[in-house]
């Protein structure tokens, strides 16, 4: 494929955004998002929203429901059009291109982005049709051509990975939620993808099947694959992420190490989003001393009444 | 709180012996109530008219002849009706403005249309245009374009009941929209139409008789041949009745076993 080129020309990497514990040094960055900018209708969902990840990077993306996080990762590989801005994958740039319908071209460019990313979605998404093998090599056979054979080794190389390789003639219907996800991350990582994206992995998940999707993207996350992971999951983002972007209403209000972001949050609204999960987990995957109480309850009393109901966030501990 | 009554463990027992005994007392009442519909209408016709068993054993073979014409035709025009819907429903999803309206112009002047005006149609007055066809050639295209126009609404209802997050993960992995139709969508879209398939083919075995009025030779043509000169026709459409009755019978039982199936794949496969 393509050279990895150099920044895209309008670019500008934030002055958190350094190279992760794992980035071989003197690497360029592999993702570079671009001002990313969407409208639904006239709603203005993303106002310019910039990423640079490095190889081997884990991204942690956080923020409330509705704050626009799953809409930017979802046109990071275009199942979203985005309204402006570009998505570059390693060295693979492709525009938004808001009017100008779909070209052949342009749908070609984004079949080739698609391959450099795999997705992971909050409902798995596994092809009920066929069997957790099937669903495995869908993705090399029909997309990359390759032989059954091959790509059925390859699958069942991904499925012990995930640790489910005595599951490879079940249906999906016969696994577990977690089980599932599992699948969906092997099947995702068949492709072998540069960056893998996780739209809430954990959120569909009974709680009691949460750990052992985490530890299986723990394991990823330590392996070195790149990964950008929109996710509530606190302990997830703290013990695992190299960087933390926090989304307010469209725009990253705060980016940086997960310590830093989560521990001693500098942004006011980075400040009352942990509060609330402080408040509705009782303490539980916050670190001791995380947010001064003085800070806790006046960010509280604050929110609308409605958003005060706590929310999707799965209160549970299972690291 | 429950056990206050102190019924003890044989309140199940009982409570399982009262449905049961309830349920059979329902289906008795159920087959009485056939039983005397029947009754009646056999008493009607033995009152109304002689059943002349010589004229019968020389009618009713005669009439079952028309069996395999009714069938080959329903075979043929719903194989005819599953090619003009599965083009159809292409059409009418795709976002191609040319695709899409002769898709839709299609399915609208069929079922805007009488079936029997479409029977005639096609074959008196495409012979003003120089085309001539056999009239069970006339009657099966009739019948497949008419029934293709209902099933296209099915078959496009199909695609749609498969849920979105199927296209955008097969996208996700790099499926071009013409790989993830066909490996992706179109099975779990044909399993979801495969009992309306049946439903229209125990349809069609009916509506089949209408293209006796062009003159093929099928069950409800001959019971009419052979019930007009002696008039007769009491006889022999209520035997072509229970003819058509009994191939409906026999393929509804097909089709509850084809679903009984589809019903066990589904759970399999879709859970939830």
């Amino acid at each position: 494929m393509n050279k990895p080129a150099a920044i895209p020309s309008s670019h500008v990497i934030h002055a958190s955004e350094t190279p992760g514990a794992l980035t071989p040094p003197g690497s360029d960055p592999i993702v570079f998002a671009t001002d990313i900018e969407k409208y639904f209708g006239t709603n203005h969902v993303l106002r310019g929203c910039s990423m640079t990840v490095w190889p081997r990077e884990t991204i942690a993306i956080l923020g409330r429901s509705g704050s626009g996080k799953s809409t930017f990762l979802r046109c990071l590989n275009f199942l979203e059009e985005p309204s402006a801005g570009t998505v570059t994958i390693d060295g693979y740039p492709v525009e938004a291109m808001p009017f100008g319908g779909r070209s052949g071209h342009h749908r070609e460019q984004i079949r080739k982005l698609r391959i450099s990313a795999g997705m992971v979605f909050q409902e798995f998404n596994l092809f009920p049709h066929l069997s957790v093998i099937g669903n495995l090599t869908a993705g090399p056979t029909n997309v990359k051509g390759m032989h059954k054979k091959e790509a059925t080794e390859l699958a069942e190389s991904y499925l012990e990975k995930v640790g489910l390789q005595d599951k490879r003639d079940e249906y999906p219907a016969r696994l577990s939620g977690g089980q599932r996800q599992r699948v969906a991350i092997a099947r995702a990582l068949t492709m072998e993808p540069k960056v893998l994206l996780f739209d809430e992995p954990t959120s569909a998940l009974d709680p009691s099947l949460v750990g052992e999707v985490l530890k299986v993207m723990e394991d990823l996350a330590h392996e070195g694959q790149t990964m950008i992971v929109v996710t509530h999951e606190m302990q997830f983002a703290r013990e695992a992420a190299d960087r933390v972007y926090f989304m307010d209403q469209g725009v990253f209000a705060e980016i940086g190490p997960p310590d830093r972001v989560i521990d001693r949050p500098q942004d006011e609204r980075t400040r009352q989003f942990l509060s609330r999960f402080l408040g509705a987990s009782q303490g539980q995957g916050m670190g001791p001393g995380a947010v001064p109480a003085e800070q806790v309850q006046p960010g509280a009393a604050e929110w609308p009444p409605e958003l005060l109901v706590p929310p999707d966030v799965p209160q549970h501990d299972h690291l | 709180m429950i056990q206050t009554i102190g019924t003890g463990p044989d309140l199940g027992v009982q409570i399982m012996e009262a449905d049961k005994s309830r349920a059979t007392a329902w289906r008795l009442q159920f087959f009485v109530v056939w039983a005397i519909i029947l009754a009646g209408l056999v008493g009607f016709v033995m009152f109304t008219v002689k059943l002349d068993a010589t004229f019968l054993t020389k009618v009713v073979p005669f009439i079952v002849g028309g069996v395999g014409v009714t069938i080959f035709v329903s075979f043929c025009s719903i194989t005819l009706a599953i090619v003009l819907a599965t083009l159809g429903a292409l059409g009418r999803l795709s976002r191609n403005p040319v695709a899409n309206g002769i898709a839709s112009f299609y399915v609208s002047l069929v079922r805007g249309t009488p079936l029997l005006l479409q029977i005639t149609f096609i074959y008196l007055a495409l012979p003003q245009a120089g085309i001539v066809l056999d009239a069970i050639v006339c009657g099966i295209i009739a019948l497949g374009f008419n029934y293709g126009a209902y099933m296209t609404e099915i078959f496009r209802a199909g695609v749609q009941a498969v849920p979105g997050g199927q296209s955008e993960a097969a996208a996700s992995l790099g499926m071009s929209g013409r790989t993830t139709f066909l490996r992706i969508v179109a099975p779990q879209a044909f399993r979801i139409v495969i009992p309306a398939i049946g439903n229209d083919f125990i349809a069609m075995l009916k509506d089949s008789s209408l293209i006796s009025v062009i003159g093929v030779q099928e069950i409800l043509w001959k019971a009419q041949a052979a019930g007009r000169p002696t008039y007769q026709s009491m006889q022999t459409l209520i035997v072509a009745a229970l003819v058509y009755w009994a191939m409906t019978l026999v393929f509804s039982l097909f089709q509850a076993r084809l679903e009984k199936r589809q019903a066990v794949g589904d759970r399999a496969v879709n859970p939830r």
